[in-house]
């Protein structure tokens, strides 16, 4: 049966029918939907692990253990599960072990655009790259084979493009791959620098053999067209070639590492002209300038982010598209913004009000850093809020950390803000952290965590409690406040800076999105009392409307949360309903 | 059948996903190979989204190109106004009325384009304008707005009216398809008043 399967979920496909047992992750975009449709499938067990590097471990386990098991990230995730790959690259694996890897060329939503071949170069693990749905599912089967045959992490990298597309899929049967034995071994499994010394040897020789199954592996192939033109490429940037292109011919990889460079050669030996298209770094390029092989890439495109049929038509070919229409308009950008009814806006508010410096970090809060809240000072990597205001006050001194607040999601400080609290603590820190406790993974697209209580299926279980996690590790100042309370929560804001010692505020209130979010009628403006002060549009509402002469609410997208009516010092705004 | 490139841009929220995959599965349908190039993550917080969807003999990049849409079908004016380039010169631009502002207009650093639907139609001949908020108010929900859009989309295309209407059902929860059908079937027998 035909299906028409998003990338993600092409992926998740691969994994079952390939009859995996064990799945877990850390959500990240573009790579989240991985693990939710693997949570679809009860044959195989999943779960939210608190990062990335968790997750890995588990997987490596799961191997170890015998089963065939994954996991799922994106690119800066791998950063965070970097340890781990890159000694079990020196262990191998027992059951197939798949490390799916989402980039994000063009950042649609990331801090940076690394290119995942770059570390899977370093940990010496070989990686496959599909460039539709299809070869999703396809690759992810084929990658567990490569696991098993060649005793390997093999890591099946994606980027946004095909990671959310649909396109049609082949639906087979699950196979039911038996779990292996466990048999100890420590010089295989305990990786200390006597039996390191004897892996890493058998590392490279694997690298090696690798490279020959590259040369004449159906995963990489060559599509004879007219020679004139030969294009090099992968992943998506094959789908663009073709476009772009027409009937050329190609060499399209589908193992991007190790490289197959005798069939580079070859391929390269029978071309007149030879391009290498491919999103980000120079990778397949520069294997080819290594061998002397002349070819054209990086220079005519750029190695900053997404290329399509119409910039390799462009940056190549010189065909330029022309302008149909003699619209010539400045269009103002829309850039996302907190939802209306976002908990995050108290806060951000309130530190805005108070002209503090505030460490952020990774999540929709980092949207408090664009206009009109413009309280974000810096947002580096997930966690990096607490150990960042730390390093600041130990920078500039006690009054320093007076002025200064980190803010991190519940989700983000389970994931590694928990250890920079530590830090604080242990090193007699005095900064004041603000958790923002929403209750669930919110910009991934609401998954469950640690701190909500539930699992990936849904099933409740242990929530961990942040109050006396905050506790236990020697904060004694913790407390818990509603950031839609502006004023108790501007008091505990300064109370907490304040204190010379470290302290938390938990601001808890729930994702506006959240199902079970009571939302209230929508608000409106009474123009005979609004005063046009507009205290309301410092908020950054998006419900919230300059009309110039006067203010207005959009009904449409108001939901009642009534935190404008806390910053109106006319009482202008009530219900809509009162107006009608 | 020729190729055909489809567009759906909007704001994040309008529902954008749902209509690329009602449209992917009449694609699906009709046995066609076919593409659908979402947005997740960070945009849909109200950002500008785009959703490409390209069905055909055989299709490659789930990209549409400038000058290359058959249809762009427009949730919201502003979004018209940001694609239109996308449009093919005689292709179908059908723009929802519904205006919302973006933060730097609402902050006042910006101003929201006059008079857009004006300039898009006279630039392509092939526009309809469509109140498809007050439509979907009207059918019991301004979520709607989304299957109202693929109602007027729907009967440009020349497919079968029953192979819409299969892939709606499809797609949305049993609650919502009495709703969904009647939003479909008001889109669908809309006449652009002029």
């Amino acid at each position: 049966m035909r299906k028409l399967l998003l990338g993600n979920e092409a992926i998740a496909r691969g994994v079952y029918e390939a009859g995996a047992r064990v799945a877990s992750a850390y959500p990240g975009t573009p790579s989240t939907e991985i693990t939710e449709y693997i949570a679809k499938y009860d044959d195989i067990y999943s779960e939210w692990a608190p990062n990335e590097k968790v997750a890995l471990e588990v997987a490596i386990g799961a191997s170890v253990a015998g089963a065939r098991a994954c996991c799922a990230m994106k690119h800066v995730g791998l950063n965070v599960a970097a340890d781990p790959l890159f000694t079990a690259s020196y262990t191998g694996v027992n059951g197939g072990l798949v490390i799916f890897v989402a980039d994000d060329p063009g950042m649609h939503s990331s801090q940076n655009e690394q290119d995942t071949r770059i570390i899977a170069m370093g940990a010496k693990v070989p990686v496959l790259e599909p460039s539709d749905s299809s070869e999703c599912k396809e690759f992810t089967k084929k990658a567990f084979e490569i696991s098993e045959e060649f005793d390997t992490p093999v890591i099946v990298r994606l980027t946004t493009r095909v990671a959310h597309s649909q396109g049609l899929v082949e639906l087979e049967d699950r196979d039911e791959v038996e779990i292996k034995p466990y048999v100890r071994d420590p010089s295989k499994y305990v990786m200390m620098p006597g039996m390191a010394r004897k892996r890493h040897p058998l590392v490279v020789e694997r690298m090696k053999k690798l490279s020959e199954y590259a040369e004449n592996s159906e995963l990489n192939r060559i599509e004879w067209g007219d020679t004139k033109i030969g294009v090099i490429t992968s992943g998506i940037s094959y789908q663009y070639s073709r476009e772009a292109f027409g009937d050329v011919s190609y060499l399209k990889l589908g193992m991007v590492h190790p490289l197959p460079e005798k069939l580079i050669r070859e391929f390269a030996s029978r071309v007149e002209k030879l391009y290498v298209i491919e999103e980000l770094e120079p990778f397949i390029e520069n294997c080819c300038l290594r061998m002397g092989i002349k070819v054209t890439g990086k220079e005519l495109l750029p190695v900053i982010g997404e290329y399509s049929a119409g910039l390799i038509r462009e940056r190549i070919l010189g065909i330029r598209e022309e302008k149909l229409n003699n619209i010539d308009e400045n269009i103002p950008p829309r850039p996302p913004v907190l939802c209306p009814g976002c908990p995050h806006r108290g806060t951000f508010y309130v530190l805005k009000k108070l002209k503090l410096t505030v460490s952020g970090d990774i999540g929709c809060y980092t949207l408090g850093a664009v206009a009109p809240l413009n309280s974000v000072d810096t947002t580096v990597c997930m966690g990096a809020s607490i150990g960042m205001a730390h390093g600041m006050e130990k920078a500039r001194g006690r009054e320093a950390a007076g002025k200064t607040v980190a803010v991190i999601g519940d989700s983000t400080f389970i994931h590694s803000g928990i250890t920079g609290l530590i830090d604080i603590v242990y090193n007699k820190g005095t900064s004041t952290v603000i958790i923002l406790d929403n209750s669930i993974t919110g910009m991934t697209g609401h998954q469950d965590n640690p701190a909500t209580g539930y699992t990936i299926k849904g099933e409740q279980t242990k929530q961990v409690d942040l109050k006396k996690l905050c506790e236990a590790v020697g904060v004694e100042r913790v407390r818990i406040c509603d950031p839609y309370d502006l004023e108790e929560f501007e008091k505990a804001v300064r109370e907490e800076v304040a204190a010379k010692e470290p302290s938390v505020i938990i601001a808890r209130r729930p994702c506006a999105l959240l199902r079970y979010v009571r939302h209230g009628e929508p608000l409106g403006i009474d123009r005979e009392k609004c005063r046009m002060c507009r205290m309301c549009m410092r908020l950054g509402c998006p419900a919230i409307v300059d009309r110039g002469e006067h203010l207005e609410i959009n009904t449409a997208l108001c939901v009642g949360c009534e935190l404008c009516t806390r910053v109106c010092r006319f009482d202008a705004i009530e219900k809509a309903g009162v107006f009608q | 059948m020729s190729n055909k490139s489809i567009m759906i841009v909007g704001v994040g929220g309008q529902g954008t996903l749902l209509t690329s995959r009602i449209l992917g599965d009449v694609a699906v349908s009709l046995g066609l190979d076919v593409k659908v190039s979402e947005v997740h993550g960070m945009s849909q917080r109200g950002g500008s989204v785009v959703t490409y969807v390209k069905m055909g003999e055989k299709i490659y990049s789930p990209i549409v190109e400038k000058n290359e849409a058959d249809i762009l079908l427009c949730f919201e004016q502003l979004e018209a106004l940001r694609w239109i380039d996308y449009a093919k010169k005689d292709g179908a631009v059908i723009v929802n009325t519904q205006m919302i502002d973006p933060m730097p207009v609402i902050i006042g650093s910006a101003k929201y384009p006059e008079n857009i639907l004006e300039k898009i139609k006279e630039n392509y001949p092939n526009t309809i304008t469509v109140p498809a908020l007050e439509m979907a108010k009207a059918c019991g929900s301004t979520k709607a707005v989304n299957v109202v859009m693929i109602g007027v989309l729907a009967r440009r295309t020349g497919i079968d009216r029953e192979i819409w209407l299969d892939a709606i059902r499809k797609n949305v929860k049993p609650q919502f398809v009495d709703m969904n059908i009647k939003a479909f079937n008001m889109g669908y027998d809309f006449e652009e008043v002029r």
